[in-house]
């Protein structure tokens, strides 16, 4: 069992290879206990091969990693029932019922009980902990999309991992399913058990779950921090919108407090509609991108890893 | 208790779930009776079909041959089994799982062998009445079925494997009937191998159809029936000989192949071949 403030997944110079193409070029992140970090970047970023690397799922080019202590290219089963993947389930175990299910996988989970952490998660408060409790009896083909993806999070924590992996968790769940998804993973990172790293492309669930976010683009990661601190960082600048003898006006700061302090000095009430509006995650995300892209992600002043506790 | 024993009980129960499984859905039961169905039509056909001046009734000789070859039909249950949940990320499900692999493919092995040998009496049990002149009152008669289906498994069901490995998708799984079929209408199961061209004879002997057709032929018919095999002989030695090369083959070859392959196993490998399923669908 990993504690606070231990490194739960430390990885340097990770490179990916395949043939020429270079999908990871030097891919440096560390994760402490308890975090929830969420790994975003555009599509083809890399965020799906780093994933099934760290899960000692695909073998890398180059660079040192270790999750759980252990390099998970030469990792055994007693690592294996310390992590939680969570697969997007397409048809398979179909027949099964959905507690038969999660009572079956826990049962390879058993040995690797210890006093700390009591293995498997018994299936019927599992099935009650992800929401599935008027369904522990259906088939699993019967089961709704949300359903599930809420089922495929419950067989990924079967094992009470101490590490959890979440591919695109919510990709193509409709907004109520994804909204009790979200419900899902907060509750989880709520007990601080298990440290959870998940990859998404949508901006607003990484702000809504993640402690941290790392972006990754053209094979690094160009940003590492909380939402505000990136957004702060990098974007920096809010906007400032009033209204003046009937005119519009707009203007960006990066001092939004002292702006309108000294914009309310010198016109006092002849300002109306004033409205400031802070650098979103998404303004910070899309100028981090095409920074990179035109290649100066060297400039990026938050490249450098910090320690953040909660 | 130890993780391995584990995750063998633990396939033990998961083969015994998913024959339950099967046999409580009306898809599968049509798949379990069809074909012993079909194969009780043909015997009836041909029972009172004399074989030339042997004394004997085709359908005498055909029954247990059906048995054989429905028995070395395990293989390619296998193949389409692990194609099929390769495809549908079964296999990667029991990759993220700590000895998962081998309680799957405890599983595998369970499900397939007690899904025969409910095939096997599906087609038996109605069969026995529909032919005479079987030697069934004898203890000895089902010892020789008993060791000649469980060395029919043990040297199909690795091969199976191997061949359900190879295969990319559960389409160009479909490929795999051409050479079974070759196989079968070389293998004496319809006709006597004795009354085949000599090339064809050699060709058959290759293979566990013919050997599986043979030792289960060797356990129902009276013993004066082996006039109707090559040699004059059951022939067991050599039974036991070719059976036992394939299952060392396969014995060998499986854990490697297998091996390779749950090794490529990933989430994105998993989700590439739904969307190229789906793009078949849409």
């Amino acid at each position: 069992m990993t504690t606070r403030d231990e490194v739960v997944l430390d990885v340097e110079g990770l490179r990916m290879r395949y043939g020429s193409t270079e999908v990871l070029r030097d891919v440096n992140l560390r994760v402490h206990h308890g975090e929830v970090v969420c790994l975003l970047g555009p599509n083809g970023a890399g965020k799906t091969t780093t994933l099934e690397i760290l899960e000692g799922f695909r073998m890398r080019s180059a660079g040192r990693i270790e999750v759980l202590g252990t390099d998970p290219a030469h990792a055994d089963e007693r690592w294996r029932a310390r992590v939680g993947v969570v697969l997007q389930s397409w048809r398979d175990h179909g027949r099964w019922r959905v507690r038969e299910l999660l009572a079956h996988l826990g049962r390879y989970y058993a040995p690797y009980s210890t006093d700390r952490v009591r293995r498997p998660w018994n299936a019927d408060e599992l099935v009650a902990a992800v929401g599935l409790t008027a369904h522990a009896d259906k088939k699993v083909r019967m089961l709704s999309g949300g359903q599930r993806r809420r089922l495929d999070v419950a067989v990924g924590l079967v094992g009470r991992p101490e590490l959890l992996f979440l591919d695109e968790p919510t990709a193509g769940l409709d907004p109520v399913a994804r909204r009790e998804f979200h419900d899902l993973v907060e509750s989880l990172a709520a007990q601080q058990d298990t440290t959870i790293v998940l990859t998404t492309h949508d901006l607003y669930e990484a702000e809504k779950l993640s402690d941290r976010i790392m972006i990754l683009d053209g094979g690094r990661i160009i940003a590492d921090g909380t939402a505000e601190e990136l957004a702060h960082r990098i974007a920096g600048e809010d906007e400032v919108r009033w209204t003046h003898e009937g005119r519009h006006h707009r203007h960006s700061t990066s001092e939004s407090t002292k702006f309108v302090h000294e914009l309310f000095q010198q016109y006092g009430e002849d300002i109306a509609d004033l409205e400031v509006r802070r650098a979103s995650l998404e303004d910070t995300y899309l100028s981090l991108v095409r920074q990179a892209e035109s290649g100066q992600d060297e400039a990026a002043p938050v490249n450098e890893s910090r320690e953040v506790h909660r | 208790m130890n993780p391995t024993t584990t995750a063998l009980r633990a396939g033990w129960s998961r083969g015994l779930i998913e024959l339950r499984q099967s046999l409580t859905n009306a898809g599968d039961l049509l798949n379990h009776f069809l074909w012993p169905v079909l194969m009780l039509i043909v015997t009836y056909f041909v029972r009172d079909v004399s074989f030339g001046d042997t004394g004997f009734e085709l359908g005498t000789l055909v029954l247990p041959s059906i048995l054989g070859m429905n028995s070395a039909m395990a293989m390619v249950t296998m193949s389409q089994l692990l194609t099929a949940e390769r495809e549908d990320g079964t296999l990667l499900r029991a990759k993220a799982t700590p000895n998962g692999m081998a309680g799957y493919f405890t599983g595998k092995i369970v499900f397939v062998s007690f899904g025969l040998i409910v095939d096997l009496a599906i087609f038996l049990i109605p069969g026995l009445l529909i032919v005479p002149g079987l030697s069934v009152g004898s203890a000895d008669a089902w010892l020789t079925l008993i060791w000649v289906l469980a060395l029919g498994l043990v040297a199909t069901l690795p091969i199976g494997a191997v061949l359900g490995s190879i295969f990319a998708s559960t389409r160009s799984q479909g490929l795999i009937m051409l050479p079974m079929m070759a196989m079968i209408a070389t293998s004496g199961i319809f006709y006597p191998v004795t009354s085949l061209p000599d090339w064809v004879q050699w060709f058959a002997q290759i293979f566990p159809v013919y050997w599986l057709g043979l030792g289960m032929r060797s356990a129902l018919l009276p013993d004066s029936a082996v006039t109707v095999e090559i040699g004059d002989s059951w022939r067991h030695l050599e039974t036991i000989g070719v059976l036992g090369a394939w299952a060392v083959l396969g014995l060998v070859l499986a854990p490697i192949v297998l091996r390779r392959m749950a090794r490529r196993e990933s989430g994105s490998t998993v989700a590439e071949r739904r969307e190229k399923a789906l793009q078949r669908v849409g």
